[in-house]
């Protein structure tokens, strides 16, 4: 079957379009003309000072220190670790975080409870866990890949600047000091420790779902 | 004595003022596109001394930046060339600094008449042109090729960050700057080759000299004047024609791996480039440092059935020449940075399409017309 050819037509171009001089001195007019405009209303005193009243109205741009545009509630921030009610971390050490990682930046050792705690052999805990935020990429797939929202990104601040490279390396005190945009440390997903009556494991062993 | 001491002075002075303005157009470019974006520009950085507080709308971020970039880490990539990497700053900034030592800034001072008026026997006496300085730190033979031939030096630097990085991106920004600076270095100097035709001369004081009595190249060499604007823009790699550093394509270019002051010489570099570039255009094309319908005794105007003849003592001449000189160079600086806050990054094949087949064959044209327009002229007259 012979396909159908659809001619498409040329735009049409003037020489003064196809030579480029023209349009570059009409767009050079445009900005000139703006320019113009924004100096003279500079000058004039106009425009109310941004420094000594960043929130004044007639300020066309985001004054940042004393005004910031808001972030979205699942905007991916700097990491956290959250706790659990006891104040530990609620990670798990199962590296599920370390391994989705493409920038390879975080690092876990995972350690067996003390003898006597209800948790040994139940699940490990991280001895260490280091994240460098300079080689984070920021894609989040940390935090889809936590199975106990153990990680989360919802800080709502980005990395703080440093001087020294080794300051953006955020071992498991700094993680954990990191609150949440609204200021808590936990999740708000419910955790159940082991042994714990109301486990939906247990209900399902004894057939009472 | 006499000629060390002035010539020494004015190497200070060129190469420290153009030291300097890099970070006065920085903050010029900041500002001005700030203005032209509805934008407010920087105005955050204070000096405070007491209750006195400095903003100079946002001068003092230059300073700023300048302590920045001088404490920052000096870090180097651990492979690649270590030497070339030290030198390819210093080999892009130099040849910037070199261009304006054969730019005429002003006329001849002659110190010992600096009260009389201007008497073209001066410069004949022996006695009064020893102890007279010429505003140019270079009167050499061969002005523009002198100038073509350090601009062309200019693009080791960039090809040499780009090698010696060690970084993917730093090589193709130095490959792309390469290539695009010999493209068009090449229709560069064709386009002045008419001018050179009617000027009859290579000396860049003789050009100023002939533009003063006869009249300003822009109106000899109108087509001259356009290529030559657009492959001065070309040749300091800034946008439009900004592909070996564009942001979105090659993180920074050749100079990508660079940090701290390193990376400032070359951003400083591009700004004096636009700088100089703006000089040796109004040397070429703009009358140098005169001032329109004004001569070495004074104002001279003879056109239109008035005769006008009011001179002034040579200082004032001399002066006014250098204000006039200083405020073309400001006013082209400003239309370059303006072009490149309005135009877009063409593409690179754009790039090259346009130095080898829009601009070779036109300068070459340019070269053709002018002779030919020459050739009856001569004939005519002779």
């Amino acid at each position: 079957m012979p396909g159908k050819t659809k001619v498409l037509k040329k735009p049409s171009r003037t020489i003064s379009d196809q030579s480029y001089v023209v349009e570059v001195m009409k767009g050079l007019g445009v900005t000139l003309k703006h320019f113009f405009q924004g100096t003279a209303q500079m000058v004039s005193g106009n425009v109310p000072d941004a420094v000594k009243n960043p929130l004044a109205e007639g300020i066309a741009t985001i004054s940042y220190p004393e005004q910031k545009r808001p972030y979205a509630e699942r905007w991916r921030g700097v990491h956290r670790l959250t706790h659990r009610d006891d104040g530990s971390p609620r990670c798990v050490a199962c590296l599920c975080c370390s391994t989705a990682c493409p920038a390879q930046c975080i690092y876990i050792k995972p350690g067996e409870y003390p003898e006597g705690d209800a948790r040994r052999g139940y699940e490990r805990y991280p001895v260490e866990f280091v994240i460098d935020e300079l080689r984070c990429i920021f894609c989040g797939f940390c935090v889809e890949a936590c199975p106990c929202d153990a990680i989360r990104m919802d800080t709502g601040v980005h990395v703080t600047a440093f001087e020294v490279k080794s300051d953006f390396v955020y071992d498991k005190d700094k993680l954990m000091s990191i609150v949440s945009q609204h200021g808590t440390q936990n999740s708000e997903n419910t955790r159940h420790e082991p042994g714990d009556a109301g486990h939906p494991g247990i209900d399902r062993l004894h057939g009472g779902h | 004595m006499f000629f060390w001491i002035t010539s020494a002075l004015k190497v200070l002075v060129a190469v420290g003022f153009l030291a300097q303005i890099g970070a006065l157009l920085l903050w010029v470019e900041r500002k001005q596109s700030a203005m032209m974006q509805s934008r407010i520009g920087p105005n955050r950085a204070t000096i405070k001394i007491g209750s006195l507080e400095i903003r100079a709308a946002g001068l003092v971020h230059s300073i700023a930046d300048g302590i920045k970039l001088v404490w920052k880490a000096d870090w180097e990539p651990t492979g690649g060339d270590h030497f070339l990497y030290r030198l390819a700053p210093i080999a892009a900034i130099v040849p910037a600094l070199c261009l304006c030592a054969v730019i005429p800034f002003g006329p001849t001072v002659y110190v010992d008449h600096v009260r009389d008026l201007y008497d073209p026997a001066w410069a004949t006496d022996v006695a009064t042109a020893a102890r007279s300085i010429p505003l140019q730190i270079a009167n050499l033979d061969v002005g523009v090729l002198f100038i073509f031939a350090i601009a062309g030096a200019g693009v080791i630097g960039a090809a040499l960050a780009g090698w010696s990085s060690d970084n993917k991106f730093s090589l193709m920004g130095g490959l792309r700057a390469a290539s695009q600076m010999v493209s068009y270095e090449v229709a560069m100097g064709i386009s002045l080759v008419g001018s050179m035709m009617i000027f009859q001369t290579v000396r860049l004081d003789e050009m100023v000299t002939w533009q003063t009595q006869h009249c300003w190249g822009i109106f000899v060499q109108p087509v001259a004047f356009v290529l030559f604007v657009t492959a001065a823009i070309a040749e300091t790699k800034r946008v439009p024609f900004d592909t070996p550093e564009g942001e979105s394509e090659l993180v920074a270019g050749y100079f990508t791996e660079y940090a701290g002051l390193k990376m400032g010489m070359f951003a400083s570099g591009e700004l004096v480039e636009v700088c100089v570039s703006s000089a040796l255009i109004t040397t070429i094309f703009l009358g140098g440092w005169q001032f329109p319908f004004v001569q070495l005794t004074g104002l001279e105007f003879h056109y239109f059935g008035i005769n006008v003849s009011w001179h002034w003592a040579h200082f004032i001449v001399v002066a006014l020449g250098f204000l006039t000189f200083t405020l073309k160079c400001v006013v082209l600086i400003f239309m370059q940075l303006q072009v490149r806050w309005t135009l877009p990054r063409f593409r690179y094949d754009q790039i090259m399409k346009l130095g080898w087949r829009m601009l070779l064959p036109a300068a070459l044209l340019n070269v053709l017309v002018t002779g030919t327009v020459l050739l009856f002229l001569n004939s005519s007259n002779g």
